[in-house]
């Protein structure tokens, strides 16, 4: 009788203790509820936000939502391997090589609108995913250099071909120290 | 919590000072240029003037190629703030405006003005500011902003930006320790200019009002600290401080470490922790500029290296080309197995690219060394030997930032905090494998600078591409909202006016319509008589489909039913006339048709019969709308007392024009044997006819459709004709 009695008093404590930590617990997670970086946010997050399109998608988020329902991470030329790498860190999967499909990585580019041949059609203009064309109809056209993603897209809709698509200047700002160091030595 | 202003005034009464930690002892190798005084060189013959010779943003050019130029006048404006000014170093000619090989370590062109100098060196009028104390401190900034001073120790801040801050200043220091071997142009310039550098001074002072002022020197320095101290004596609010000599005491951090062990944060500034601190050769510049009016256009530059003959100090033009101070103090090249100039110091100067390059507001040092003075390119493994660690000023670890930027990971590298490194050079200096560690970190920072402006660059991207798609999302739902609103106001409006005026208007069109019908009855009766009846059924039929009555019909249908008739009249009577010319011309069009027409020919015809096809379309629907109106309408004629007679008319005019337009092509078929689509036509008119007994609206469109055909085609055999003609004629 008195081992029925310890086994349910002791069944009764752990109830209880289990239903106030349930309750303290349930509590805490909705008041000190941390909002979490969905996994989508942070594939976006990687992405170069080109909104090229050569992944298939009509833009990155887009492409970041297919990555994050088990779609694959190689198709990104402009984010290239480094993209990959970070992408195949967050997946926790096996950074692959750029699928050819997709598009070679390039160096980067930006539009330029050869703007005396420009007949002012907008149709570059409602082709760019980032507004960074500026004109109006009938209207010479240009670029905004800064805004530019190089992601391609004004080129095939203008009618007469004015837009190039050239490499991003190299200045002293953007300049990368090469290995060829002044080599020092102990000297005297 | 940083050393209280008392403390560190007490310590330096008992003349000790703080210490950095690390450093190193290179050897000094002062001797060989700090022996003669500065000297003066001869005006160059071109001087490459970069516009942008600070950190900052480069001055708007206001001069154009061929511009005759004073000495002292600017050549650029400063637009922007972080903007300074420069000015032509001698009086010429503007020779060209382009890129030139720059003063940076990749030797990238960069925008150079080009001077031809014309060796008058006339000075343009300057403006000095003698009674600057009772100028407003806005008037003297603005004047040693004008003067396009920049910090001459290094790195190249604005001056005018460091002399206006916004906190309570403890000290100005001026930095004249010249830790860097081999370099003596401050010491120099302290030894021969110490009088003017206190002028600087008191010009600081009198901007920054600091509590005092910490003059810092090497005790390798004698000679100037003599000289310095001399030139202080009076103000007791300046102290000469000789700092024991050691690599890199002259770091602004180091520096600040070692007077007050105030400690600079990471990412902050000097002005965090209550210090400023200048250069002597900016202090010169500033006297310059407001005691003489002179703009900052020349510097002291170091020249010295075992392969120059006669090292020394010189007074460079900015924009001198270094071959012309190479030149003059005697460089040889031997002792170098390829040619060697390294601009700056040995621990943290860069080899040019081209000895075009200009002499820059910071150029304080041209060093060409023979190779035993400098060791060859023998990078081996590294040994974890720790002696970076050791040495290095920022206490940070090396060898780990090492290991992580040659990886890549540059996440890593900025976990260990690389971007606290000052580049001194003192652990690529004791590395004993000669790893160049410096440069692997230079590398890493330039990588990070990159990816960060790529990840500013991506987001705003984002933010557009956002922006963007929300704007023509909320476009296209201001539209559809536009389109509802619009059906709305149509639904609105006829339900509320639909049945008084309307109903009228449609009344009488019934009347017309039946009208017309009867007049069709009777022309037509000779042709087709079994029409007749049928057109009566037709007529009782639209009768008894009463319960269909619409409001639909507007005055607008009117309209267009008038507009139609009236083509449909004109159409029929082109028709006549071409008919007849067919006629006419039957054998020769039949024998033409067999024949190929040119391609020419065909083109126009296609495109006419393509219009006429069009044409026929709209008229169908007109004519569509037009019967289904009066069809629905026709129900009230006998309530109808007012006859619109012109309608009647027209219909009359177009039922007559109808019924010819069909005797037409009866006989058109007849006579008109050769080409097979007009034989086609009228049988497809007549079986049209047959088929109206089933249905009235249906006979009208196909009926409109021949016409139309029947056009095409004689205006067809009309070119045809004329080709024929020309054919025959030639």
């Amino acid at each position: 009788m008195s081992l029925t009695f310890a086994i349910l008093t002791a069944l009764l404590a752990i109830g209880l203790l289990a239903l106030v930590f349930g309750v303290v617990l349930g509590f805490a997670s909705v008041k000190f509820k941390v909002e979490s970086d969905p996994l989508v946010e942070q594939i976006d997050q990687i992405l170069p936000q080109t909104q090229c399109g050569q992944c298939g998608y009509p833009g990155c988020k887009p492409y970041a939502e297919s990555i994050a329902n088990g779609d694959e991470i190689n198709k990104c030329p402009p984010g290239g391997d480094i993209t990959i790498k970070k992408l195949a860190d967050l997946m926790g999967v096996e950074p692959k090589s750029l699928d050819a499909a997709h598009g070679q990585e390039d160096i980067k580019k930006i539009a330029y609108i050869r703007e005396d041949e420009c007949i002012g059609c907008t149709k570059c203009i409602q082709a760019c995913p980032v507004d960074a064309i500026l004109g109006a109809a009938k209207q010479m056209h240009t670029v905004i250099v800064d805004e530019c993603t190089g992601c391609d897209l004004c080129v095939d809709p203008c009618p007469v071909d004015c837009i190039d698509m050239l490499p991003v200047a190299n200045g002293t700002s953007s300049w990368r120290w090469d290995i060829d160091a002044i080599p020092i030595k102990q000297i005297g | 919590m940083q050393n209280s202003f008392e403390d560190i005034m007490e310590k330096l009464d008992n003349h000790e000072l703080w210490d950095f930690p690390g450093g190193v002892f290179p050897a000094e190798r002062k001797t060989l240029s700090n022996q003669t005084p500065i000297g003066k060189l001869a005006i160059p013959a071109r001087l490459y003037v970069t516009v942008k010779q600070h950190i900052g943003v480069e001055g708007q050019i206001i001069v154009d190629v061929g511009q005759k130029v004073l000495k002292g006048q600017a050549l650029t404006k400063s637009m922007n703030p972080f903007a300074v000014p420069i000015h032509a170093p001698t009086s010429g000619e503007i020779a060209a405006i382009h890129k030139h090989v720059s003063a940076h370590p990749s030797g990238f062109p960069e925008l150079t003005i080009e001077i031809s100098s014309d060796q008058e060196d006339r000075w343009t009028k300057l403006f000095p500011l003698i009674d600057y104390r009772h100028q407003p401190k806005m008037q003297v900034l603005t004047t040693i902003c004008e003067a396009g001073i920049s910090g001459m120790g290094g790195a190249g801040f604005p001056t005018h930006i460091k002399s206006a801050p916004k906190k309570d200043i403890d000290f100005l220091i001026i930095n004249g320790i010249e830790c860097e071997p081999y370099i003596t142009s401050d010491d120099r310039l302290m030894r021969e200019h110490a009088w003017q550098i206190r002028q600087g001074i008191d010009i600081l002072c009198h901007l920054l009002k600091p509590k005092h002022v910490l003059i810092g020197i090497e005790h390798n320095k004698p000679e100037a600290i003599e000289a310095l101290q001399v030139a202080c004596r009076e103000n007791t609010n300046y102290r000469v401080c000789i700092i024991p000599t050691k690599y890199p005491a002259g770091g602004e951090k180091q520096l600040i470490q070692v007077l007050t062990n105030r400690e600079v944060p990471a990412q902050g500034l000097p002005v965090d922790v209550g210090v400023i601190m200048h250069n002597v050769g900016t202090c010169f510049a500033i006297a310059d500029a407001i005691f003489s009016g002179k703009p900052l256009i020349e510097r002291v530059v170091t020249v010295t290296g075992e392969a120059i003959k006669t090292p020394g100090n010189m007074w460079a033009l900015i924009g001198t080309p270094v071959s012309d101070l190479l030149a003059h103090c005697k460089y040889e090249q031997t002792g170098q197995n390829r040619p060697n100039i390294i601009m700056g110091g040995p621990m943290m100067g860069f080899s040019v690219t081209s000895d075009l390059v200009p002499v820059v507001k910071t150029t304080n040092c041209i060093l060409a060394p023979t190779d035993n003075e400098i060791a060859g390119n023998n990078e081996q493994p590294c040994i974890r030997c720790s002696a970076c660690a050791d040495v290095c000023p920022a206490s940070l670890l090396p060898q780990q930032l090492f290991w992580h930027s040659k990886a890549k990971e540059l996440d890593k590298a900025q976990d260990y905090n690389l971007f606290d490194c000052i580049e001194c050079g003192a652990c690529a200096y004791v590395c004993p494998s000669e790893i160049p560690l410096v440069h692997y970190y230079r590398i890493a920072k330039s990588e990070i600078r990159v990816e960060q402006e790529d990840k500013q660059k991506s987001d705003k991207a984002r933010d557009r591409f956002e922006k963007r798609e929300a704007r023509l999302i909320a476009e296209q739902q201001a539209r559809d909202e536009k389109h509802r609103l619009a059906a709305q106001a149509r639904k609105q409006a006829m339900a509320s006016n639909g049945n008084t005026a309307k109903d009228k208007i449609a009344a009488a069109l019934a009347r017309a319509k039946a009208k017309k019908q009867n007049a069709i009855i009777v022309n037509e009766k000779p042709i087709a008589p079994a029409e007749a009846p049928l057109a009566n059924r037709t007529v009782q039929e639209v009768k008894t489909d009463e319960s269909t009555t619409s409001a639909k019909a507007a005055s607008s249908n009117q309209r267009v039913q008038a507009a139609i008739t009236r083509a449909k009249a004109k159409k029929t009577a082109a028709e006549v006339t071409i008919t007849q010319t067919e006629q006419n011309n039957k054998i020769n069009a039949g024998q033409i048709i067999g024949n190929k027409p040119e391609i020419k020919h065909q083109g126009n015809d296609v495109k006419f019969a393509s219009k006429q096809a069009s044409d026929a379309k709209m008229k169908e629907q007109a004519d569509v709308n037009h019967s289904l109106h009066t069809a629905d309408d026709s129900p009230q004629p006998q309530k109808q007392v007012i006859t619109d007679s012109k309608q009647l008319k027209i219909n009359a005019a177009v039922a007559k024009a109808k019924h010819e337009a069909q005797k037409n092509a009866s006989r058109q078929d007849l006579p008109n044997p050769a080409p097979a689509a007009n034989m086609n036509s009228p049988q497809i008119n007549i079986s049209v006819e047959l088929a109206k007994t089933q249905e009235q609206q249906i006979d009208m469109k196909k009926r409109k459709i021949t016409a139309a055909l029947a056009k095409a085609k004689a205006k067809k055999a009309d070119e045809k004709e004329k080709t024929s003609k020309v054919d025959k004629s030639s």
